[in-house]
């Protein structure tokens, strides 16, 4: 049981009458990585959204390191500091300095000291390669810079999981890798991931398993290397296919 | 510039006619003991007039957060109650709401049981600041609402509950938004203030009319107390100004 990071149920959800998450099943265990691909407007957020309850799904069961996301808002607060989740627009705190954007979390939600709070903020800044930006406002960083940020803040909440919705998108080309570099280093120490995201240089390198969404479905999953190698399905063929153009 | 413009046409007005029969301004004449009295009695309202707006600005600060949270809730419920109070209490003229809390609130106090007078202090104040609070709910609920969604999310994602994301990511920012406009409705509860007079309340309108009743000169003596609800709408105008700068220059 402990196994098992996160389990999705025959999950449901609708958008008023647009039913935008159909019978999704997915499996993620202990220390697993996942990357979630599929066209735009399939899913692929919805599903990430639901895992940390931002957003309430209508059918089915989510659990959350053994702990089922209900109606009731009480084991959420639980969830929520222990799920990071990185953003596609980064959404770092722009009043606040680097160091206040990490240590906001650990001190009113986990209670840390300040002085406890600033060690591990510095460790994790340390970690993602931007040791000396403490200071700075996140305006005054780079799109790279900015989304490593991100993830040193979710770090610091020591997560079970890290949860990330297409970390890259916003960022100029030649800042894509100084992000993917981070994530990669993060999978090698263990960390349970799932990933939205269009790069399959990082799906090939890290994923233990792919899944490919389309229309609010499941359509197909599988090892990176049966996924790439041999799709069963048309739409993930065509899908593949348009995006490994380039 | 609008201030030039307005020292100007109040000049023209009380030079170009003091030669007349029309003015008399020997009754507000600072240079004659009679008249310095005068000017005595009206100003000694500016106290009560600049307390009663204070009071009633702090409390409609508070109830305007109170009113404009559950607006922004995701439950249609909490939205409804926000529509409610909103479209009610902006929708009733001053007057009106003023002879309710006065003259009726006491009366629903004492069929509760309850012995509470409203003193016209009193009832000045609670009604400015309800009436207010409309206003400054609206104000709170724009400004809030300009913020991204995706920094309430990020927010909980860290583990901040409802109110830590309100105290120390949501209000921080927004509050440049929310700041100028709320120091703009200072200036509609000053005016309104003049309304007080009606219950009693020995403010600045209330001193104009009791020298008119004795003085006969409604003319200059009304002249007088624009001229003062103009000093002071002009120094808050003023201080709202220096706050927008503020605000401004700060921007990232
Ligand atoms: N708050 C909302 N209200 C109504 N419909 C929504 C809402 N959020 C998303 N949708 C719709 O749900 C569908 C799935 O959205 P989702 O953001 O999960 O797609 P996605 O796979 O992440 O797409 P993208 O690659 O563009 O990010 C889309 O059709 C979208 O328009
Ligand atoms: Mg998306």
């Amino acid at each position: 049981m402990s196994d098992t990071a996160i389990e999705l149920v025959s999950v449901n959800k609708w958008y008023d009458k647009f039913h935008v998450l159909k019978d999704i099943n997915l499996t993620v265990k202990s220390g697993e990585k996942v990357v979630i691909c599929g066209p735009s407007g399939s899913g692929k957020s919805t599903v990430v959204r639901c895992i940390n309850k931002l957003e309430p799904h209508q059918q089915g069961v989510i659990r959350v390191n053994g702990i089922e996301l209900g109606n009731d808002p009480k084991p959420v607060a639980e969830i929520q500091g222990d799920v990071g989740m990185v953003f596609q627009q980064f959404n770092l705190f722009p009043h606040l300095s680097v160091l206040d954007n990490l240590t906001l979390g650990p001190m009113k939600a986990r209670g840390l000291s300040k002085a406890q709070a600033e060690e591990k903020a510095r460790h994790y800044l340390a970690r993602v390669r931007i040791p000396d930006q403490a200071d700075k406002r996140p305006g005054q960083l780079s799109g790279g810079q900015q989304q490593r940020v991100a993830i040193a803040r979710s770090l610091c909440m020591e997560p079970k999981i890290l949860l990330f919705d297409e970390p890259t998108s916003a960022l100029d080309p030649e800042m894509i890798s100084e992000v993917l570099d981070v994530m990669v280093s993060l999978a090698e120490d263990g960390m349970t991931m799932v990933v939205v995201t269009h790069e399959m240089g990082f799906a090939r390198k890290v994923a233990d398993n792919m899944v490919f969404m389309d229309a609010g479905e499941i359509v197909e999953t599988g090892t990176p290397e049966h996924f790439f190698t041999n799709p069963q399905s048309e739409r993930c063929k065509t899908f593949l296919s348009q995006i490994l153009q380039h | 510039m609008t201030r030039i413009f307005l020292s100007l046409s109040v000049l023209l007005v009380l030079t170009g006619c003091s030669s007349s029969q029309t003015w008399g301004w020997y009754v507000v004449n600072p240079m004659t003991a009679s008249g310095w009295v005068n000017i005595k009695f009206l100003i000694s309202g500016m106290g009560d007039t600049i307390l009663i707006s204070l009071i009633a600005a702090t409390i409609s600060i508070l109830l305007g957060l109170l009113v404009a949270l559950p607006g922004l809730s995701d439950k249609r419920g909490w939205r409804i109650v926000n529509r409610v109070y909103v479209e009610l209490v902006r929708s009733i003229p001053l007057l009106p709401m003023l002879f309710w809390v006065f003259y009726g609130l006491p009366l629903i106090f004492r069929s509760m049981g309850l012995d509470i007078p409203i003193d016209p202090f009193w009832g000045a104040i609670i009604t400015l600041a309800l009436s207010d609070s409309a206003f400054t709910a609206e104000i709170y609920r724009a400004g809030i609402q300009s913020i991204a969604k995706g920094q309430a999310e990020a927010a909980q994602t860290v583990g901040l509950n409802y109110a830590q994301t309100m105290r120390y990511v949501i209000l921080p920012q927004a509050i440049r938004r929310i700041l100028p406009p709320l120091a703009n409705q200072f200036i509609y509860i000053v005016k309104m203030s003049a309304f007080a007079s009606v219950i009693g309340m020995q403010e600045l309108t209330r001193r104009a009319n009791e020298l008119v009743v004795t003085e006969y000169r409604p003319l200059e003596i009304y002249t007088l107390l624009i001229l003062e609800y103009l000093v002071l709408v002009l120094i808050i105008s003023a201080g709202v100004r220096w706050l927008e700068r503020r605000m401004g220059s700060d921007e990232r």
